[in-house]
Parts: structure tokens; C-alpha cells; sequence
């Protein structure tokens, strides 16, 4: 039979063949920030662009509003909403930042500085009131939303409105803690008062997470109605550089320049692109490697990975760090699962006369069998080496610590900087002091008869599994048998009374997860520990304070602490409760964990900020080849 | 025919009837919920806020049947009035399925906004898939134990056996880092209106589009070459061969139909696939089809999306097996349905 060649196929080759050859030889694929023609609606800026502002010297180049290409700013979690009040976390907090902006915000060092502003209220300057209850903000003249009309004092009592409306879930609702009132004394002017002297006046309205809505765009969208103003929510109207054009939920925003923003030569770029999809090393080989585009967020990669991407020369890796810190929760109760209902239900009070009121049954009576002697944990803590975990799972991302809280750097304490260092002899040495000695000669050690087993979980996460299994082999050394468990993500922060996962129940001895303040002050975030937010069935595990340790010293301390102005004498005060939470053994904190961002050499401007959004000075962010 | 097709209709109304009652009996027990992945900050009294306005605080036969009502009458009902340009009765209030973590965004908007990339890299994907699987796997048969057919062999089990994280990341690699042709990150703001944004469209799509074929491919020119070889030692070749046919002729008018009868099967069957999108390579190139609409949901516990696309997959499988079933009864004249 003879055998001739398909001719079909052999045309249908060539054809492929020739579609991939003249796609590879068409021009250079440019980045696509210049594929965008930049939007020359610069022209009556263009004339005022020669008055240089007085601004610090890396901010002069700009050369009028939308005189830019686009930027291109890579959130692997994509962006799903646009309103920081209902938001899913930071990357929508920072897809709204572009566009709404607060009173005032915190720089990269944690200063407040003035966005709507004049300038911040002190008690010098008459802004607070002498006796600690009243603050007022005097707005800008001449500020204008996107839409044209002005900025007033309504729009700010409006997001009080919003915010604190319970059917709303709003989740800045601390910041309006202890309001009594907000009014609008005149256009300009909001008085807030307080139903108790507030020594820290400054959480409302600072910081992305509680900017300025307009009440005209959001008045119907209080309460319950807050769910279903898709248009709002996507699309806020904003005082900032930019605003929304296009919004493609869990996908990309896309933004233009605001043209009523009161700076008149910014922002710079025509286009702004906020993409998200894909994973952090993808992002980062994006800006690092490929140049497509030009800040990347949140790049949680293997150190060696990210420095190798680094030495291709095309941008720089950035970390900045706040409060964030990975700590083990220590379980003051028993959480045995022969207790059934009872498991992890009780509050571990460290004077045994005292009882808080409403807690009469559960005072002292389902005591850890082990883990409410304070020495314990300092042994367990001592085995640890923090500095391998730093160094070896979050690189520039992490640092060892030994304080709940870490910074600002006046609240940081001094005191507990020996747990640096690890000391695995000391742990040893402590244990048989106390008398917790092997003496069934199993290698486990035994506190009163009751062998030293601890169940310690946390969520799944490649990172937090590794510091598992370092930890437990640490702990094995000194006698210590450790069995690891981890939970998805969305179950163990979930706040489901129905599942026995999450880390409000504690049916664990030790859990370790990552919390921080949020802002700079740290009143609400010290506030967790008092005896009254002890997690339990009496409030659905929602109570904050999850090792379930009650001190009547550190709730007398947190006492004075809300009734004192003088901030040296604050931070004194917040020092003596950190060293409480660590020498009692409430806590174990681990890696001092800040974000790690890049971005492309040619953007300028850009100040890394952990204590606010990224976002925060993206007016000022230009291009520079 | 008719009656078959009739019968089957009915009887798909109460499987999915059924299938919607799983999916939304085993996602509602699922531990979990959409505060979980909400900032550490967030205090547990806030969280709780946040659910009870998500109305995740009503019983469960409530949630489903407003669901049901939400899913069967409600968004047909926007779909006609969009279709046709009519109001029906009080639509601005009409109840939606909406997405928690967009916070009022309706679900079928988000699929609708999604599915364009999705047609345009994985339904392409599929398309390039097929046009190059039946020619190779022809061919193959025909030339059996050819060379070419070892190294078509050799390369569908590569295809097959390689994951698409892999190749894709390979192809990131080589063709965005090193050699700089082709776009990493799939923009999809990006419109075809002349030919330079054709082009850049095309660029965009080459890798995941050759990432995709290149699995799809394998697959399916190995089933579609062992049919050929099937229909090949059949007698009624070997009788057309005897009557003086080339083979031309004899492979593409008779063998080639008589052996797609089970592979067009197969590719009706594989449509559904595209909806669900290719998840891992939609990740890897950040294409944000309707895969990686379900994953970001899942992970998010963004019920009502899940739900929803879930259940419209499940539709669109059943539906793919009704005319798989129906194509299969009018290629094959020895297929009669009653």
C-alpha cells in the first residue's frame, strides 16, 4: 500500500508555527504602563506645574497632574470592595485609601500628620478640651469631593452615623468607642465629645481605616442597607488624588485622577491600575524581573527566594514594621477533652481572693494543670531560639522579640530582652528546680503527677507549620511532649460559636497566631487582657482575652491608664502591663513581623508605612527613569 | 428522539433540584465563616456584627429556600429584563443572590464579568486543544509505530503527566523573565479595538493558551488515536482499500467519522470544563476567570458565590451530558433513543 504524507497536517504546523513566530517578532512587549498614551488632560496645570511647593527635595520632579504613564500596583489578594469600613481586609482597605482619605494619617514613623486638616488638635493649640473630653477638627478650606461639591462637617458626622449604626458591621467600630456625640458647629468644624475624659482623643477619623464617606452618595446606605449599595461600596466618591473609573471585583480597579484634588500639579499618573490574582512570589518576580509592573504588596516569599529576585537590578524590596506580632497564647484553663462542655471554660485569676463580678462560677475552678505556674512558660519560652525562626522563615519580614508590644519604640519594654537569647540548659534548670521531673524515666516530665503534653495549634500556613515543628523539637529537649495540629485559615479566625476550632474556643493548650494594635496608640489593643474580655460561652467565645488570665493589678493599671494624658507617664504605664503579660506567662511572643513590599527603581516618592496604608502618599508618588 | 429528549428534560429538573439541596446542605455546614479572614485588629464583638448583617444568623431552611427563590425566579427574571429591554414587576427591590465579601455585588454580575477571560484563554485553550488533538491522533493511527507516532506518543504522556503549575511556570521563565516576549501578568481591562491591542491581546494569551493545549492535547490524541485504530482494522476499510481508494480518502471520509462518534462525545462532555475555568494556570497567570472566582470565594467563605457557581457548573454538566447523549444518538445511525 502506498503511504503519502498528510498534507493537512502539515499546513496546519506551518500555521501554528507562523501565529507564535509573528507574535514573538511584533515589537517589544512594553511594560504596560506605557501602553496607555498618557492622558494629556494636564494642559491648565501644566502652566502652574514652575511653583515648585515647598516640599522635602525627592518630591520636586513632578510635572502636572496626569502628566504620568499608569502605575501598576500588583495586591496578589485582589481588591473585592472599596468601602475600608465593610472591607475584607488590608487590600481593600488600601484599594479605598487611593480614593477616600481620613482627617489625619500616620506616616512612616508613626507621626500624625494632617490630611483634611489644618493642622492636629492639641491641648496647646485649644483642639482638645482641658478636661479631656472634647476634640475639634478644623477642615481645610476649599476641598472638594471628585463630584465638585465641598467637603463639610456634615460628610464627617455622616460616617459617624454610618460606622456605628449596628446593622451596618462596620469594622472600625473601636475607633468610635466612648463617643457621646459628634456635631457639626459649623461647615468647617466637628466637635467630638466623649462620654468619658479620653487621654488619647485621636482614634476617630485618623488612619485609612476611618476615612471621610459622602453623606450625599452613602445616605441610604445605612444599616442593613449597607449590603446591597453595590455602587457606593465599589465606587466611593473621595477627597484623594485619585477615583474609581472601573472596578472588576477580585480582579482590578482602575483609577483616574481626581480633577478637583487640591493639589494642583498632582497626582501624577494618568492611570492607576490596582491589579490582584496570582500569589506573592509571582508578584514580586513581576516588579523584580519582568518589570510589568511597578509596586508589588505583601511579598510573603522565602527570604532567599526575594533576594535573589532582588540582584536582577530592576527594583527594591522594602519592609516596614508596626505592631504585628506572632506570639503562642498560653491556655490558663483546662482544655482536656474529657471535660466535654466544660473543656477550656473557666478564668485563671491570680489572686485567689478575688473574684470579678458575674464570673462568681467560673473563677479558679478549671485551672491548667500545668500552665498557670509562670515559671513553666518562662522554661518553655527559654527553649525557644527566636532568631532561627526570623531569620530562617520571614527573613526581612520578621525579628525576634520578646514583648507583646513592640513599637512605637517609647512602649517597647527592656525588661524581657533576655528571652533572646536561647537557653536550653536554663529551661532544663528551672523545670527541676520547681520539682517537674521525669520520674517514670518516658522523657516526658511530670508537674504534680500530670505528664507535660501540650496540643498546640495554629492555621494552616507553610510558615507557621515549619515554626511548629522547630518549636516542638525544642521543646522536646527539655522534656516537653508537643503534638502539632493546624486549622484552615477561615475556620480557626472564624467566629463560629458552632465549631470547637476556632481560636476563640482554645480547645488547645498553646495556639499561636499573629495580632497588633491597630494605629499607633495602644489603649484598645492592651485592652484585650483585662478579666472582663475573658473568652468563654457567657459571650459566644468572643471575648478578646483568650488565655483566659485575669489580674486585678493589670485591670487596675489599665484603669489608670485611660484616665492619663501625659504620654511619657502612658507609655510607663504600658510598659509595667506588657512585662505583666510576659513574666505571668500569658503570652509568648515570637517574630516581630512587619510587611515586606517592592517596588520599581523609576517610582519615586514612595515611603513604606506600616502604621497606615500603603497607600497613604500616593499623591506624591511620580516616575523618574 | 423527541420523547427521549422530553424525558430527560424531567428528569433533570428534579437532579438538580437535588444537586442544589447538596450543595448548599454540605457549604451551610461547612466550619468557617467569611470573618475569618478579616485583620487580626478586628475584635470578636465587631466580628459578630459583621455576620448577624450578613444574615448568617437564620435557620437553615429559611436561608435556603430565600436562595432558591433568590436563584429560580429572581435572576431569570433580571435576565429577560435585560435581554429584552422590560420591567417586570418591582425589580430595583427584587431580592439577589449577592456576594459577601463584595458586599452587595450580585453573584451573576461577577460571573458575567468573568467569563470573557475565561472564553477567551481557556475556551480558546480548548478549541486550539481539539484542532490539534484529532489531526495528531489521526495521523498517529494511521502511521502507527511511525516515528512520528512514538514522539507524539512521547509528548502526550509528557502533556499529560507534567503539571500545568509547572509548564507554566517554566514558560513564565523562559519566555517573560529571560527572554522578555511575552507578558506575565493577563490584563484584562485590556479591549481589542484595532490591531496593535489585537496583538497585545494575542501575547497575553500565548502562554496560558499553550500551557493549557499542551495537557488538553494529550489527552485527547490518545483517545482520539486508539478510536482510529479501532475503526482501522474494521472490515469495511479494508474493503475500500480494495476498491482502489487512496488513503486519503478512505481515512478522512469514513475511518475519520466513524471514529469521532466517541471522541465528540468526549469534547461535549469536556465543555463544562471551560466554565470551571483551569484553576491553577487562571492563578499562575492571574487571568481571573470564573476558576479563580470559586477559589478566591472558597477561601474567603463567600458562601453565596460559592453556591451559586457551583450550582450553575452543575447545570451546565448536566445540560453537556443531555446533548452529548443527543449528538451521540444523531451521529450514530444504530443509536435510537424511544
Amino acid at each position: 500500500m502506498e503511504l503519502r504524507k498528510l498534507k493537512p497536517l502539515g499546513y496546519l504546523a506551518l500555521l501554528v508555527t507562523a501565529l507564535l513566530v509573528l507574535a514573538a517578532c511584533a515589537p517589544q512587549p512594553a511594560a504596560p504602563a506605557e501602553e496607555a498614551a498618557p492622558a494629556e488632560e494636564a494642559a491648565p496645570a501644566e502652566e502652574a506645574a514652575p511653583a515648585q511647593e515647598a516640599a522635602p527635595a525627592e518630591e520636586a520632579a513632578p510635572s502636572g497632574r496626569g502628566a504620568g504613564d499608569t502605575l501598576t500596583i500588583l495586591y496578589w489578594q485582589a481588591a473585592s470592595i472599596a468601602n475600608p469600613y465593610l472591607s475584607g481586609g488590608t487590600k481593600d482597605i488600601d484599594a479605598a485609601a487611593i480614593v477616600l482619605e481620613p482627617l489625619a494619617s500616620f506616616d512612616e514613623n508613626g507621626e500624625m500628620v494632617p490630611r483634611l486638616v489644618e493642622e492636629i488638635p492639641t491641648i496647646e493649640n485649644g483642639g482638645v478640651s482641658e478636661d479631656l473630653t472634647t476634640i475639634t477638627w478644623k477642615l481645610k478650606e476649599g476641598i472638594l469631593w471628585s463630584d465638585g461639591t465641598p467637603l463639610t462637617a456634615d460628610d464627617v458626622v455622616f460616617t459617624y452615623e454610618y460606622c456605628t449604626n449596628e446593622e451596618t458591621g462596620c469594622g472600625s467600630l473601636t475607633q468610635f468607642n466612648s463617643i457621646a456625640s459628634v456635631e457639626a458647629v459649623d461647615a468647617q468644624t466637628v466637635k467630638i465629645t466623649f462620654d468619658t475624659p479620653k487621654p488619647y482623643p485621636y482614634e476617630a477619623f485618623v488612619g485609612a481605616t476611618a476615612p471621610i464617606l459622602q453623606k450625599a452618595q452613602f445616605e441610604n446606605c445605612v444599616g442593613a442597607a449597607a449590603q446591597t449599595c453595590t455602587e457606593q461600596n465599589l465606587k466611593p466618591i473621595g477627597t484623594g488624588p485619585y477615583k474609581v473609573v472601573d472596578f472588576k471585583v477580585n480582579d482590578v480597579v482602575v483609577y483616574e485622577p481626581n480633577e478637583n484634588y487640591r493639589e494642583p500639579d498632582k497626582p501624577y499618573f494618568s492611570q492607576v491600575v490596582f491589579k490582584g490574582g496570582g500569589d506573592a512570589a509571582a508578584a514580586a518576580r513581576a516588579v523584580l524581573e519582568t518589570g510589568e509592573a511597578d509596586y508589588a504588596w505583601n511579598l510573603q516569599v522565602e527570604p532567599q527566594i526575594l533576594a535573589s529576585m532582588e540582584a536582577a537590578g530592576l527594583g527594591k524590596v522594602v519592609t516596614a514594621f508596626a505592631t504585628n506580632v506572632e506570639r503562642l497564647m498560653i491556655n490558663k484553663t483546662n482544655p482536656d477533652p474529657a471535660l466535654g462542655e466544660d473543656r477550656s471554660v473557666g478564668v485563671y485569676v491570680t489572686d485567689p481572693d478575688y473574684c470579678p463580678e458575674g464570673f462568681e462560677d467560673y473563677c479558679n475552678v478549671n485551672n491548667h494543670p500545668f500552665l498557670t505556674d509562670a515559671k513553666v512558660v518562662k522554661a518553655l519560652s527559654m527553649a525557644i531560639d527566636r532568631n532561627v525562626i526570623a531569620e530562617q522563615l520571614y527573613g526581612a519580614a520578621g525579628k525576634a522579640v520578646c514583648n507583646v508590644l513592640p513599637a512605637p519604640p517609647r512602649y517597647a519594654s527592656p525588661n524581657n530582652d533576655d528571652c533572646l537569647v536561647q537557653d536550653i540548659d536554663g529551661a532544663n534548670a528551672l523545670l527541676d528546680e520547681i520539682g517537674a521531673v521525669d520520674s517514670d524515666g518516658d522523657g516526658i516530665r511530670e508537674y504534680n503527677g500530670v505528664p507535660m503534653k501540650i496540643l498546640y495549634q495554629t492555621s494552616t500556613n507553610s510558615v507557621r507549620q515549619k515554626t511548629q515543628a522547630l518549636i516542638k523539637q525544642w521543646w522536646a529537649e527539655i522534656g516537653v511532649d508537643t503534638e502539632l495540629r493546624n486549622i484552615d485559615a477561615a475556620v480557626f479566625f472564624g467566629g463560629d460559636p458552632n465549631s470547637p476550632d476556632t481560636y476563640g474556643k482554645f480547645y488547645a493548650d498553646v495556639e499561636m497566631y499573629t495580632n497588633g494594635a491597630t494605629g499607633v496608640d495602644p489603649q484598645i489593643y492592651m485592652s484585650n487582657w483585662l478579666c472582663s474580655e475573658v473568652s468563654g460561652p457567657w459571650n459566644n467565645w468572643l471575648g478578646n482575652n483568650v488565655p483566659r488570665w485575669c489580674n486585678p493589678e493589670y485591670d487596675a493599671l489599665f484603669d489608670e491608664l485611660s484616665a492619663t494624658a501625659d504620654l511619657d507617664k502612658r507609655a510607663e504605664l504600658t510598659i509595667s502591663m506588657n512585662d505583666m503579660l510576659v513574666q505571668d506567662g500569658v503570652m509568648v511572643p515570637l517574630v516581630h513581623r512587619g510587611s515586606v513590599s517592592a517596588y520599581a527603581n523609576s517610582l519615586k516618592g514612595v515611603r513604606m508605612n506600616a502604621w497606615d496604608s500603603e497607600m497613604w502618599n500616593i499623591a506624591d508618588w511620580y516616575r523618574e527613569e | 428522539m423527541g420523547t427521549y429528549f422530553v424525558r430527560r428534560l424531567l428528569t433533570a429538573i428534579p437532579t438538580l433540584l437535588a444537586i442544589s439541596f447538596v450543595i448548599f446542605a454540605i457549604l451551610d455546614l461547612a466550619p468557617g465563616d467569611p470573618t475569618g479572614t478579616l485583620p487580626p485588629q478586628i475584635k470578636m464583638e465587631v466580628r459578630e456584627q459583621i455576620r448577624k448583617a450578613l444574615g448568617l444568623d437564620e435557620p437553615f431552611h429559611v436561608r435556603y429556600l430565600l436562595w432558591l427563590k433568590q436563584f429560580f425566579i429572581n435572576e431569570p427574571l433580571n435576565i429577560v429584563e435585560q435581554v429584552f429591554n422590560v420591567k417586570i414587576g418591582d425589580s430595583t427591590n427584587r431580592l439577589r443572590v449577592t456576594s459577601w465579601s463584595s458586599r452587595g455585588k450580585p453573584v451573576v454580575d461577577l460571573i458575567v464579568e468573568r467569563t470573557p477571560q475565561t472564553l477567551w484563554v481557556v475556551g480558546f485553550a480548548y478549541l486550539l486543544s481539539v484542532l490539534i488533538a484529532i489531526p495528531l491522533g489521526v495521523v498517529g493511527a494511521v502511521r502507527q509505530n511511525s516515528i512520528f507516532d512514538q514522539i507524539s506518543t512521547v509528548m502526550a504522556v509528557i502533556g499529560y503527566s507534567v503539571p500545568t503549575f509547572f509548564t507554566g511556570l517554566l514558560a513564565i521563565v523562559i519566555f517573560s523573565v529571560h527572554l522578555k516576549w511575552f507578558p506575565s501578568v493577563y490584563n484584562t481591562t485590556l479591549k481589542v479595538t484595532d490591531w496593535a491591542s489585537f496583538v497585545a491581546q494575542i501575547k497575553q494569551m500565548i502562554m496560558p493558551v499553550a500551557v493549557l493545549a499542551f495537557f488538553q492535547t494529550a489527552a485527547l490524541s490518545r483517545y482520539t488515536r486508539s478510536a482510529v485504530l479501532d475503526n482501522l482494522k474494521q472490515d469495511y476499510v479494508r474493503t475500500a482499500y480494495a476498491k482502489g481508494f487512496r488513503e486519503h480518502y478512505v481515512v478522512i471520509r469514513h475511518v475519520l467519522r466513524n471514529s469521532l462518534i466517541p471522541v465528540v462525545t468526549l469534547v461535549a462532555l469536556g465543555i463544562p470544563q471551560i466554565f470551571a475555568g483551569a484553576i491553577i494556570t487562571e492563578q499562575i497567570f492571574r487571568v481571573n476567570g470564573l476558576g479563580s472566582l470559586l477559589i478566591i470565594a472558597i477561601q474567603s467563605f463567600d458562601i453565596p458565590v460559592v453556591q451559586t457557581t457551583t450550582f450553575i457548573f452543575a447545570v451546565l454538566i448536566v445540560a453537556f451530558n443531555l446533548i452529548a447523549d443527543i449528538v451521540y444518538g444523531i451521529l450514530d445511525p444504530r443509536i435510537t433513543y424511544s
